[in-house]
């Protein structure tokens, strides 16, 4: 199967003003006796990201931010309820429905324990994308292929016959990794992939993925609530809040610095390992539901830099050097 | 094979001596029920064969009994042993038959609705919720009756057992449906169904090569349980006068018959078929019993 | 005298299989006031450790040897009803999850009331305002009226909140707490931390943290243990252990958290996996995996041995070893 790259874009991947909502109401009975309306919960609310080829974009933030639902739309899981999203130049719903340009686009998910179908041998788990984007031909062919790949990950090539209940956690999600690798992809979507692993096992599933990327050319885009994870990983970081990015900036310059209130709360809230004896001070208050999000700026509850601005008018990315943020405080110059 | 004799399953099988008695009786049930017309002294329905002269004879150890007939004979002469294994055979067949029927029914209906949710799931489980408002043996009754007013008697005849087996079978349906609906829906939202989906998979495709594996635990178990269910619905009916077909008569109709001797003295026409219908639902139930607590994962 | 001792305790889980031991040799001993860390990943048996002490190991898990102490008298070998009086009197828990620590049936201030009746000598009216103290204290706002309020109309934060409040109200001298901030996010994670610290502090509970997020253990823990395969293989003071470990497995373990402050091309993992516990190794458990390792790592099994600050489950430190670590 040959792959035509009609469209050669610079980006492999590109949103504008990606949305997504979810209709939340109660049921109409309910609805009718309490007399309330209906509810939306606005997961995703106007995110705008570009990934370049080879690079790693991480999108990180706490619960209910919508970063995992960003991953799910990018990769066809959901329909935007508004905006684009552009696939190598093409819209995403023309790729999805070209098995030619669907198969460059693979998932890594963050649960190894439900990502692997437990009815089924690791082979056939690995040889499914092969099988149903008729990459190889023949079961032998197949099972050679599904060997490569397992080698490839760390695992060994008999493996192939056992399920995945005979595996520990790290061992499946390089299962999954494989599984991700065998349709040949050149975009990887990574929703969490070492959040629920021990931490030394977390390093060697890290390196690993940073190995196949240098090694395959891959571009990721990378999920996850562990900032300092998401430093490792990434060329690029986006910090989301409630559903809307706050912060975008290549990763040394996010980290050296931070410039959005909450980005800076977030890197202060982190446990000291280094025990510098920092005085933190933890930020106030809780997220609020994404149902009933705050007005104007999201962050404006919890922000020590608020004012009437920030309650009033949403703040929208605005560049500042190499970063954009989305910060009425940083634009007035407030922010010190 | 060794992996099986290995595993858990057979290990607390062979630690209950109930499990095992009752395996021990069911098969025994089957197989003689099976193996009928090799196994039985006598073949009841052989018209020719039937002495007259030997009706109402009591059981073996009885006074009048003879060794020839053990468990007496009935009316006209047949022995109560060849017609209790011959009416097992049929009670088995339609119990079996039914209960298949169902659970394909059922399991189908099931993961229909808990994949595609949305209308479908709906109307399927509204279908479901209706008839499980009613007992089953009325709707077994309905469907029976349909039939019968539709259809010229010849015809019944002929067909009245496949309308038995359907009558149950449908009756059945709704509870593997509504179990198999709940796995489902859980199963839906698994990553490895996500996998499935971003790789372009299509909902058929999925749902029976990912999604049907996964929630067919439960219904080994439900099934085991409903074919006592079943075989106990046809005797009923049969018992009512509305199941299988004279020609082919089941424990059920041999009960019927036998009742009306019981209170002029010839109790055992009615009895022994009643207590073969009892040992056979009991011990497939304590095997459906020991089945669903072995593969409850969390009483391990 | 130490609060807690805990002394040879040995946990065994008897299978089909044959007998598992789940804990094997744990020594540890917490002194008033003090916040000892227990880390580990996952099948360690650090949970299992609390467990014990609680007196909530699920069956068939039983104690097979060794001893608890609290205050110097024994807790592992009593009755279901003694051990009862004792939790949440003498000790309290915090779990993972508030939500299913708290009944989702009653509300909050019955919880509350009910614990401190059960314990304290106080008449209802007296546990009711007592009941709001507590709320008030971890940082619940408008606690009064919140006293009322179900679990589930909490938020997550809030709800580990009243956990603590109902593990602290029946002022026990110990706290054991399970993982109490993984389910939360990072910035709620910091403050629970420094509210848990706080109260500690104030009411000179100790604590026994478990856990196996390190960068907790930093913040809040005065000692830590380090536990694999079902026994302790380092403790010392939190700073020595986090930074200078000596046994190597604690060594790779804080070497593999990977940096906030730098980029590295490569994260330094340790290679292999725990092993399960059906399959220890011989000798010390950590063999199969050492960088380290000699002969006598293979034979014997080390028990905690001064190593410097810390103490060491490793035969680098005994007197003879080939090369120092």
């Amino acid at each position: 199967m040959h792959r035509e790259h009609r469209i050669v874009a610079e980006h492999m991947l590109e949103t504008r003003d990606l949305a997504r909502f979810f209709d939340v109401s109660r049921p109409p009975i309910q609805r009718l006796i309490s007399r309330e309306g209906r509810r939306t919960l606005r997961a995703v609310d106007g995110i705008s990201f570009a990934i370049p080829k080879g690079t790693t974009l991480s999108l990180v933030g706490e619960s209910g931010c919508g970063k995992s639902t960003v991953a799910r739309l990018v990769v066809g899981l959901y329909g935007p309820t508004r905006g684009e999203i552009r696939f190598d130049g093409q819209s995403l719903a023309t790729a999805r429905a070209d098995p030619a340009q669907r198969s460059r686009m693979q998932m890594i998910f963050q649960d190894p324990y439900a990502s692997l179908n437990p009815r089924w041998r690791v082979a056939d788990i690995i040889a499914e994308p092969l099988r149903a984007f008729k990459l190889v031909d023949g079961r032998e062919a197949q099972q050679k292929r599904v060997g490569e790949l397992l080698t490839q990950v760390g695992l060994s090539p008999l493996d192939a016959i056992k399920f995945p209940h005979e595996f520990s956690g790290g061992q499946r999600q390089r299962i999954s990794i494989a599984r991700a690798l065998s349709s040949n992809p050149e975009f990887l979507v990574c929703d969490e992939p070492t959040s629920a692993l021990d931490v030394s096992v977390q390093a060697q599933i890290l390196n690993l993925m940073k190995d196949l990327q240098a090694r395959l050319g891959l571009t990721f885009l990378f999920i996850s609530h562990n900032l300092a994870v998401v430093r490792q990983v990434s060329d690029r970081i986006g910090v989301m809040y409630l559903g809307r990015i706050v912060e975008l900036a290549p990763a040394e310059t996010l980290f050296t610095t931070p410039r959005h209130p909450y980005t800076r709360a977030l890197m202060e809230a982190i446990p000291d390992l280094d025990m510098t004896g920092r005085t933190r001070t933890p930020v106030g208050g809780e997220v609020p539901s994404p149902i009933t999000p705050p007005s104007g700026c999201a962050f404006h509850p919890r922000c020590p830099l608020a004012n009437e601005r920030c309650r009033a008018e949403r703040p929208e990315l605005k560049s500042r050097a190499d970063a954009q943020i989305a910060c009425h405080a940083v634009e007035e110059g407030r922010a010190a | 094979m060794r992996a099986f004799f290995d595993s858990d399953i057979w290990w607390s099988f062979t630690r209950s001596w109930v499990t095992m008695g009752s395996a021990i009786v069911a098969f025994i049930c089957v197989a003689g029920a099976i193996a009928a017309p090799l196994l039985a002294p006598h073949n009841p329905f052989d018209l020719a064969s039937l002495e007259l002269m030997d009706a109402f004879k009591p059981p073996s150890w009885a006074a009048e009994g003879d060794r020839v007939y053990p468990l007496g004979t009935d009316d006209q002469g047949r022995d109560m042993l060849s017609a209790i294994m011959y009416g097992a055979r049929v009670s088995l067949l339609v119990g079996f038959s039914a209960t298949l029927f169902a659970t394909v029914l059922g399991v189908s209906m099931g993961l229909l609705a808990g994949y595609l949710g949305g209308a479908v799931d709906a109307a399927l489980m509204r279908i479901a919720d209706i008839q499980l408002t009613f007992p089953s043996i009325l709707v077994a009754l309905l469907i029976d009756g349909i039939v019968r007013a539709a259809v010229p008697r010849e015809v019944h005849d002929q067909i009245a057992l496949f309308v038995v087996i359907l009558a149950i079978g449908v009756s059945e349906w709704p509870k593997f449906a509504r179990t198999v609906r709940g796995s489902t829906l859980v199963e839906r939202n698994k990553e490895y169904v996500l996998a499935a989906r971003v790789i372009g998979l299509g909902r058929f495709k999925i749902m029976v090569q990912h999604v049907l594996p996964n929630v067919l635990g439960p219904v080994l178990v439900i099934g085991t349980l409903n074919l006592a269910l079943a075989i106990l619905a046809e005797a009923t009916l049969s018992f009512l006068g509305v199941g299988v077909p004279p020609t082919q008569p089941s424990l059920g109709t041999l009960i019927r018959i036998g009742n009306d001797f019981l209170f002029s003295g010839e109790w055992w026409i009615t009895i022994f078929p009643g207590v073969a219908l009892i040992i056979m639902v009991l011990s497939v139930n304590l095997l459906g019993d020991w089945l669903r607590d072995a593969l409850n994962p969390k009483l391990r | 005298m130490s609060l807690l001792e805990v002394r040879n305790l040995r946990v065994e889980f008897p299978t089909r299989r044959g007998i598992l031991v789940a804990l094997d040799d744990v020594s540890f001993s917490i002194a008033p006031g003090e916040v000892l860390g227990v880390v580990g990943e996952s099948g360690a048996g650090k949970s299992m450790t609390g467990a014990a002490i609680i007196g909530l190991l699920e069956p068939p898990g039983r104690i097979a040897g060794g001893q608890i102490l609290l205050n110097g008298r024994r807790i592992d070998n009593l009755r279901y009803d003694e051990m009862r009086r004792i939790r949440g009197r003498e000790i309290g828990a915090i779990f993972q999850d508030p939500l299913t620590t708290l009944n989702p049936l009653y509300t909050v201030g019955r919880q509350l009331v009910e614990t401190i009746t059960t314990h304290l000598p106080l008449n209802p009216a007296q546990a009711q305002a007592r009941a709001i103290e507590w709320l008030e204290r971890v940082g619940i706002p408008v606690a009064a009226q919140r006293i009322d309020s179900y679990p589930h109309e909490f938020s997550g934060g809030m709800r580990q909140r009243v956990v603590i409040a109902l593990a602290l109200c029946a002022e026990p001298k110990l706290i054991v707490a399970d993982e109490p901030t993984t389910a939360l996010d990072v910035s709620i994670q910091a403050q629970v931390i420094a509210l848990l610290k706080g109260l500690a502090r104030d009411q000179g509970t100790a604590m026994m943290l478990v856990t196996h997020d390190m960068g907790v253990i930093a913040e809040a823990a005065d000692r830590v243990a380090v536990m694999y395969a079902g026994r302790i293989v380092e403790i010392g003071p939190v700073r020595e252990v986090v930074k200078h470990a000596r046994h190597p497995y604690s060594a790779g373990l804080m070497a593999s958290i990977p940096p906030m402050d730098r980029r590295v091309d490569k994260l330094a993992a340790i290679e292999g996996s725990m092993p399960r516990l059906s399959a220890i190794p011989q000798g010390c458990a950590y063999n199969p995996r050492c960088p380290k390792i000699f002969t006598r790592c293979v034979v014997d099994r080390p028990d905690l041995i001064p190593a410097g600050t810390t103490e060491a489950a490793c035969w680098l430190y005994a007197p003879g070893a080939p090369h120092r670590g």
